[in-house]
């Protein structure tokens, strides 16, 4: 697998660029402490966005409202044009179907083999009870969970039990789970957190690699300054659930992004 | 030798006068307990010779009816098997529901949890009195009673092991889109799994024990025949009866005890 890095591709402009994300007034609290504060954001398609804030700065908050994986209080989420915070159901796993999220400890099914944990990705969109296990998944699901193995560099451990990998290579079969949804955007909560700084550059690496080879939407937490200047087009910093920055990348320093943990 | 400017805290908490007289009941209740339960060390030394009479009349055990034990035996695993893998199977369902994560509802929560108890709060011999009386003597009815006992004790501990599972995957597959039966069986069931079956091995060798009381109700295996060699002086016969019941017990025992270390 190429992990090469090429800063070059060209990523959308909101002005120009269809809106794949829109957030709209977002509060969320717990009990009395507010963590989102009225928040808006527009991301265009093919975006690669970093958040970055303190710990409780609520970017896990902001990301998983953004997918009602926690309930927003107020405000609006509107994902490739459907307003998300309306839907229930069949429509709400259909819609979150298209979200890729990536966890920060991966969340893998222990007991099941890397394959399986890979077909469970494409549950959403096909709710079959034969992607429960790769035993039973047809060979075109089989098959497509490979290439998608392959993709993120592990095709040769599909057979094994995802507790026999390390974290750099569970977090890659995440990502293989993720690309089997056939994602149009990728979510990541802090994808790096607990890896090593090298298994973490080449995690982080083949999150560029895949958004602008499949110009993919993607929104991470992180707080590591470096992966927000490297890796994304756009860095919006949270600070007591607001947004205090939004600049594109290449025309901020990591220095300078040190100043929203002040 | 250093000194912490704080002062070092009390070894014991001094308790409260409530606390303290709740230690004063416990211990006032099981000293009356012990006079409650009978229990006396002249009525034991007296009947220790009387022990060793029928100890004696025991051995050596008495072999020639071992054709109709053997048979007696086998039906009293069957049941065993037969109650326990019911009992599992039924099981899964009610742990889903009994459990504060995976219920549907708080009311199914309360009612599966109210079910369960009230399963196990009954003894396998009244639930084999009760099938006895409905479905007829026979070894039927003792694995009906061993299903139910199953139930009673499966049901919580695999409710109790669905909860202690990490939530990471779960929020995982919702993250994904996926419905409410594939979390269940891509990431519930396979996490919980190592628990199930130390708890269904366990149930299975509880109701082997269970099984050999089951009898002395009418309700199929070896009781029976336990029961009519005690009845009728027929003691070498007995302990014969209860030799190849240890020998079951154990056997029962030593393989779940390695199919559990196979499967974890």
């Amino acid at each position: 697998m190429n992990l090469a890095l090429n800063m070059n591709q060209a990523a959308p402009s909101i002005s120009t660029a269809e809106l794949e994300i829109e957030i709209r007034e977002i509060r969320k609290s717990y009990g009395e402490t507010p963590i989102l504060k009225g928040l808006n954001l527009e991301i265009p398609k093919g975006q690669a966005v970093a958040l970055i804030g303190s710990n409780g700065s609520g970017k896990s908050t902001l990301l998983r409202c953004t997918t009602r994986l926690i309930e927003p209080d107020s405000g609006e989420v509107i994902l490739h044009g459907q307003n998300i915070t309306k839907l229930t159901g069949a429509r709400l796993r259909e819609a979150r179907s298209k979200i890729g999220f990536v966890f920060q400890h991966h969340n893998l099914v222990p007991r099941l083999s890397v394959l399986s944990n890979v077909l469970h990705g494409a549950l959403g969109r096909k709710p079959s009870a034969r992607l429960w296990f790769q035993s039973l998944a047809t060979n075109l699901d089989r098959e497509e969970a490979m290439y998608c193995l392959e993709r993120v560099g592990l095709a040769q451990f599909a057979a094994r039990r995802v507790t026999q990998l390390s974290g750099g290579q569970s977090q890659r079969v995440a990502i293989a789970r993720a690309l089997m949804q056939r994602p149009t955007i990728i979510m990541a909560d802090e994808p790096v957190a607990s890896l090593d700084p090298q298994a973490g550059e080449e995690v982080m690496n083949l999150f560029f690699q895949l958004s602008r080879s499949e110009n993919l939407t993607l929104l991470f937490c992180t707080h590591h300054l470096e992966h927000a200047v490297d890796y994304a087009d756009r860095v919006v910093g949270l600070s007591k659930g607001t947004i205090q920055l939004d600049q594109e990348s290449s025309s901020i320093s990591v220095a300078e992004l040190r100043g929203i943990y002040d | 030798m250093t000194e912490a400017s704080y002062p070092l805290p009390n070894r014991f908490e001094r308790p409260s006068v409530v606390s303290f007289a709740l230690y004063i009941f416990i211990a006032w209740f099981v000293v009356v307990s012990f006079s409650g339960a009978g229990i006396s060390l002249s009525n034991f030394i007296e009947g220790i010779p009387n022990m060793g009479t029928l100890l004696s009349e025991m051995f050596p055990p008495k072999m020639d009816r071992l054709g109709a034990i053997g048979k007696a035996l086998l039906e009293t695993f069957q049941m065993a098997i037969g109650g326990t893998i019911l009992g599992v199977i039924l099981s899964v369902p009610l742990g889903v529901f009994a459990s504060r994560t995976q219920s549907p509802h708080v009311l199914v929560y309360r009612f599966t949890r109210l079910l369960i108890s009230f399963f196990r709060s009954v003894p396998d011999l009244v639930w084999a009195l009760f099938f006895v009386a409905t479905v007829g003597l026979g070894p039927f009815a003792g694995t009906l009673a061993l299903m139910i006992d199953t139930i009673g004790f499966c049901a919580r501990f695999f409710a109790e092991a669905i909860e202690e599972i990490n939530s990471g995957p779960q929020e995982a597959l919702t993250a994904i889109g996926a419905n409410r039966t594939s979390r269940l069986f891509c990431s519930v069931f396979p996490a919980a799994m190592p628990s199930f079956t130390n708890t269904a091995m366990y149930s299975l060798e509880k109701a082997t024990r269970s099984s050999v009381v089951l009898g002395l109700v009418g309700a199929g295996g070896i009781g029976i025949e336990l029961k009519v060699s005690m009845d009728m002086f027929r003691y070498a016969e007995a302990s014969t009866i209860i030799l190849f019941i240890f020998l079951l017990v154990v056997a029962v025992e030593t393989l779940s005890t390695k199919i559990r270390q196979k499967l974890m």
